[in-house]
C-alpha cells in the first residue's frame, strides 16, 4: 500500500503529468504520420530526455511507444497506408471498412480494441510483478549472460528466411559496440590511432543515423504521394460495443501481444500475425477475414497494443531489452544511473509502480483525445513525404548535436544514416545492428564476471534458471536447424532465358514421351492383331 | 534483389578486411583470467559471425557477380549524399550562425529545393524551425552552444540569444 501511495505521489508531480500529456499526445501524431514512426521520434527525443528525472523521460518516451499504434490505425484504415509498420495488418479489414463507408466505425473498433489491449498487457503486468520481484534476483551474472544471447539468438530467429543476413548484422551490431577503450584492461580496440574513436561508438548517435536519418533520406528521395479522404458515417463510440461482443477474439489476442512482447526479439509482428490467425480460426465467419472483418480488425489492433506494456518485463526485471524501442530506453536508465534488473524490483519498486501506474494512465488519455480529436489528426497524413524528410532531418540534428556538441558524431551519424537508407532499399533488417550493440555490451560484461566463479563449463549451467535457458537455446536452435534442412532447396543458378529454355524442352519432351508411348501401345496392339490374324 | 550482390560483396570485403586487423587492433594478455576476458574475444566473435555469415549467403546467392542492375542500385545510394551534404552544411554552420537563424535558413532553403514554391510550405517551413528552436533549446535547454555572431548583440539580448535561440 506505501509503494502504490508513493507512486501516486510520483505521478502526481506536474513534470510527469506534462510528460504524460506530451507523451500521448506526442505519440498518437507521429503514429498518425506514415513515415515517421515511434522508432524515430524516441531516437530524436532521447537525448533531450537525459536531462530530465528519469521516471519524466522514461514517461514522455513509453507514451510515445504505446501511443504510437493508436495513431497508426488511422492513416491505416483511412488511406491504406499504415502510420506505424506494425499497423500492417490493419489495413487488411479496416480499409475494405472505409470503402464500405464505415470508417469511423473502423476506426472506433480499432480504437477500443487498442485500449483493451494495452489494458490488458498493464493488469498481466501488475499481476506479474510479485512473481518478477521474487525470480529477477534469482538472475546472477550468467543468467542475465544467457538470457542476453536467448535475446540475440530470438532476433535472428524471427527474421525468418533473412536470418543469414540478421546473424551478419548483429555481428557487426556487437563489433560496435567494442570499439574504443574495453572495460578491464583499458586497452584500445579497433579506434586505429584516432582519438575520437577512443571513448567508442555512442549508441545514441548510431540508433539516430540508423533510425532518424535513414528515414529522412528515404522520404526525401522519394516521390509525393496524392492522399484522398473518403467520407465515412457511424459514431466514434459504436467500436466499445461491439468490442463487447468479442470478449473472446480480445482476450486471445491481447494473451498474444502479452506472450510474445515478453519473449525478446519476438515483438508486435508476431503477436499481431499469430492473434489474426488464431481469430479467422475461432471465427463463425473466416471468409469475411481481409474483407473488413470486425474480429480481424480486433485482432490486429488489440495484440500489437499488449506489447509495449509486455516488452517492458524483460527491460525491467533484467535489464534486458527485447526489440529496439526498449534498448534505446535502456540509455535513459543507464544516464540516471538507474540500472534496470533484479535491484530494481528490491530497492526501488516504486518506480516500477509509477511506471505501471503510468502506462495505465497512458491509454486512459490516449483514448480520450482521439476521441476528440480524429477530425482534425486524419489531415496529418496529407502532408508530403518530402516535406515531412526536411523536418526529420532538422529534428535529427537537435538529436544528434545535443548529446555532445560534437561534429563528428554527425558525421557519424550520417554514416550511420546511408547504411540504414542502403538497408531500407534492399528490404534488410536494421533492428539486428542495435540489438547486437545493446546485448554485445551486456554480454561481454556478464561472461566475464560469471566465468571467475566458473571452474568447469558445467558450472555455468548448474543453477535451475541457467539451466532452463541453456535448454531453451538448445531447443530454439535445434528447431531452428531442423526446419532449415527440411525447408532446404539447393540454389538455382541457371540464368531466366536458361530456366525457361529448360521448361519448354521438358515439355516437348513430355510430348514426346506420350507420343511415343501411344505409338508403342498401337504397335503392341498392331502386333497382337497381327498375331491373331495370323 | 538488385544491389545485393554489391552489398554482400562490399560487406564480405569490409569484414575481412577488419579480421586482418584483428591482431594489430586490439590486445592478447598472458595473465587474462579466461579466455572470454581477452580483449580480442568479443571482437573476434563479432567479426566471425560477420564473416561467416556474409560469407554463407554470398555462397547461397542465386547470383553472385553483380549484373547491370545492381550497379544501377549502387548509384541509387548515393543520391542521398546531397542531403547529408546539406546535414553536415548545417552542422557547421550553426555555431557560427546560430541556432535559430540556421534552423530558418536550412527549412526554407531545402524546402526550396524539394521543390515546394508555394509561399504556404515556406510559412510552415519557417514555423516549424521556430518551433523546434524554442521547444528543444528554449524549454528542453538541449545542450547547443550560442552562437559566433551572437557576440555582436547587446548584454541582455546577447545573452537571451546564447540561453534560448
Amino acid at each position: 500500500m506505501d509503494i502504490l501511495l508513493s507512486a501516486i505521489e510520483v505521478l502526481s508531480r506536474w513534470d510527469v503529468a506534462i510528460a504524460l500529456l506530451v507523451g500521448s499526445i506526442g505519440g498518437v501524431a507521429i503514429g498518425a504520420i506514415p513515415g515517421v514512426g515511434p522508432a524515430v521520434a524516441i531516437a530524436i527525443l532521447l537525448p533531450a530526455t537525459f536531462s530530465m528525472d528519469p521516471i519524466v523521460g522514461l514517461t514522455v518516451l513509453l507514451g510515445i511507444y504505446g501511443s504510437s499504434m493508436f495513431g497508426g490505425a488511422i492513416p491505416a484504415i483511412l488511406i491504406n497506408t499504415p502510420g506505424t509498420a506494425v499497423n500492417a495488418l490493419t489495413t487488411y479489414d479496416g480499409y475494405p471498412m472505409t470503402l464500405r463507408g464505415e470508417g469511423r466505425r473502423a476506426l472506433s473498433l480499432a480504437y477500443s480494441a487498442s485500449f483493451f489491449g494495452g489494458i490488458f498487457s498493464v493488469i498481466c503486468l501488475i499481476a506479474l510483478s510479485p512473481l518478477l520481484a521474487r525470480v529477477a534476483p534469482m538472475f546472477g551474472s550468467r543468467e542475465i549472460f544467457l538470457a542476453a544471447l536467448l535475446g540475440i539468438i530470438l532476433v535472428i530467429v524471427a527474421h525468418r528466411g533473412q536470418m543469414l543476413m540478421a546473424t551478419a548484422l548483429t555481428g557487426f551490431g556487437i563489433f560496435l559496440s567494442t570499439v574504443g577503450l574495453e572495460p578491464v584492461k583499458y586497452t584500445r580496440r579497433f579506434t586505429f590511432d584516432q582519438t575520437w574513436l577512443a571513448s567508442g561508438v555512442n549508441l545514441i548517435v548510431v540508433v539516430l543515423g540508423l533510425f532518424a536519418l535513414s528515414q529522412a533520406l528515404v522520404l526525401l528521395t522519394m516521390d509525393d504521394e496524392k492522399v484522398r479522404l473518403t467520407k465515412s458515417r457511424g459514431s466514434l463510440f459504436q467500436g466499445f460495443r461491439e468490442l463487447a461482443r468479442h470478449p473472446r477474439v480480445a482476450t486471445v489476442s491481447a494473451g498474444f501481444g502479452v506472450f510474445m512482447g515478453m519473449i525478446p526479439g519476438v515483438g508486435e509482428f508476431t503477436a499481431q500475425f499469430m492473434s489474426y490467425t488464431s481469430a479467422r480460426k475461432m471465427s463463425k465467419t473466416p471468409e469475411a477475414f481481409g474483407q473488413g472483418s470486425a474480429e480481424g480488425l480486433i485482432a490486429s489492433e488489440t495484440a500489437n497494443n499488449a506489447v509495449p506494456a509486455a516488452a517492458m518485463i524483460p527491460l525491467l526485471a533484467l535489464g534486458i531489452p527485447g526489440e529496439a524501442l526498449t534498448a534505446m530506453m535502456l540509455s535513459v536508465f543507464y544516464v540516471h544511473n538507474v540500472v534496470p534488473g533484479p535491484g530494481l524490483f528490491l530497492y526501488q519498486m516504486d518506480f516500477v509502480v509509477a511506471l505501471y501506474l503510468a502506462l495505465l494512465l497512458l491509454n486512459v488519455l490516449v483514448v480520450i483525445f482521439l476521441l476528440i480529436s480524429t477530425g482534425w489528426l486524419v489531415y496529418l497524413t496529407k502532408i508530403p513525404n518530402r516535406f515531412l524528410g526536411m523536418c526529420i532531418l532538422l529534428l535529427s540534428f537537435v538529436g544528434v548535436y545535443s548529446i555532445r556538441n560534437s561534429a563528428v558524431d554527425c558525421a557519424i551519424a550520417a554514416v550511420f544514416g546511408l547504411i540504414g537508407y542502403v538497408l531500407k532499399r534492399l528490404n534488410l533488417p536494421i533492428v539486428p545492428i542495435v540489438l547486437g550493440m545493446v546485448l554485445g555490451g551486456i554480454m561481454e560484461v556478464k561472461l566475464r564476471a560469471s566465468m571467475n566463479r566458473v571452474n568447469t563449463p558445467f558450472d555455468f549451467i548448474d543453477r535451475p534458471i541457467a539451466f532452463v535457458i541453456f535448454a531453451l537455446i538448445v531447443v530454439i536452435l535445434l528447431g531452428t536447424f531442423w526446419r532449415v534442412w527440411r525447408d532446404w532447396v539447393p540454389t538455382d543458378r541457371r540464368s531466366l532465358a536458361r530456366k525457361s529454355s529448360d521448361r519448354f524442352a521438358r515439355r516437348i519432351a513430355g510430348r514426346k514421351t506420350r507420343h511415343f508411348e501411344i505409338k508403342t501401345k498401337q504397335q503392341r496392339r498392331r502386333r497382337s492383331y497381327d498375331h491373331m490374324g495370323s | 534483389m538488385a544491389g545485393q550482390a554489391v552489398f554482400i560483396l562490399g560487406a564480405l570485403g569490409l569484414s575481412l578486411l577488419l579480421l586482418s586487423q584483428i591482431t594489430t587492433q586490439t590486445v592478447w594478455i598472458e595473465d587474462a583470467k579466461s579466455f572470454p576476458a581477452q580483449p580480442r574475444f568479443w571482437p573476434g566473435v563479432a567479426i566471425a559471425m560477420m564473416v561467416t555469415s556474409f560469407g554463407l549467403h554470398l555462397l547461397l546467392m542465386r547470383r553472385r557477380r553483380p549484373d547491370r542492375l545492381d550497379w544501377v542500385e549502387a548509384r541509387r545510394w548515393l543520391e542521398p549524399l546531397e542531403y547529408v551534404l546539406w546535414f553536415m552544411a548545417y552542422v557547421f554552420l550553426v555555431p557560427v550562425a546560430g541556432f535559430l537563424p540556421m534552423s530558418l535558413i536550412f527549412a526554407c532553403a531545402l524546402t526550396w529545393r524539394l521543390g515546394y514554391r508555394d509561399a504556404g510550405y515556406f510559412w510552415v517551413a519557417a514555423l516549424f524551425a521556430v518551433c523546434t528552436v524554442a521547444l528543444f533549446k528554449g524549454l528542453l535547454g538541449v545542450k547547443i552552444p550560442g552562437a559566433a555572431v551572437y557576440d555582436a548583440l547587446p548584454g541582455t539580448l546577447r545573452s537571451f540569444f546564447i540561453l534560448y535561440l
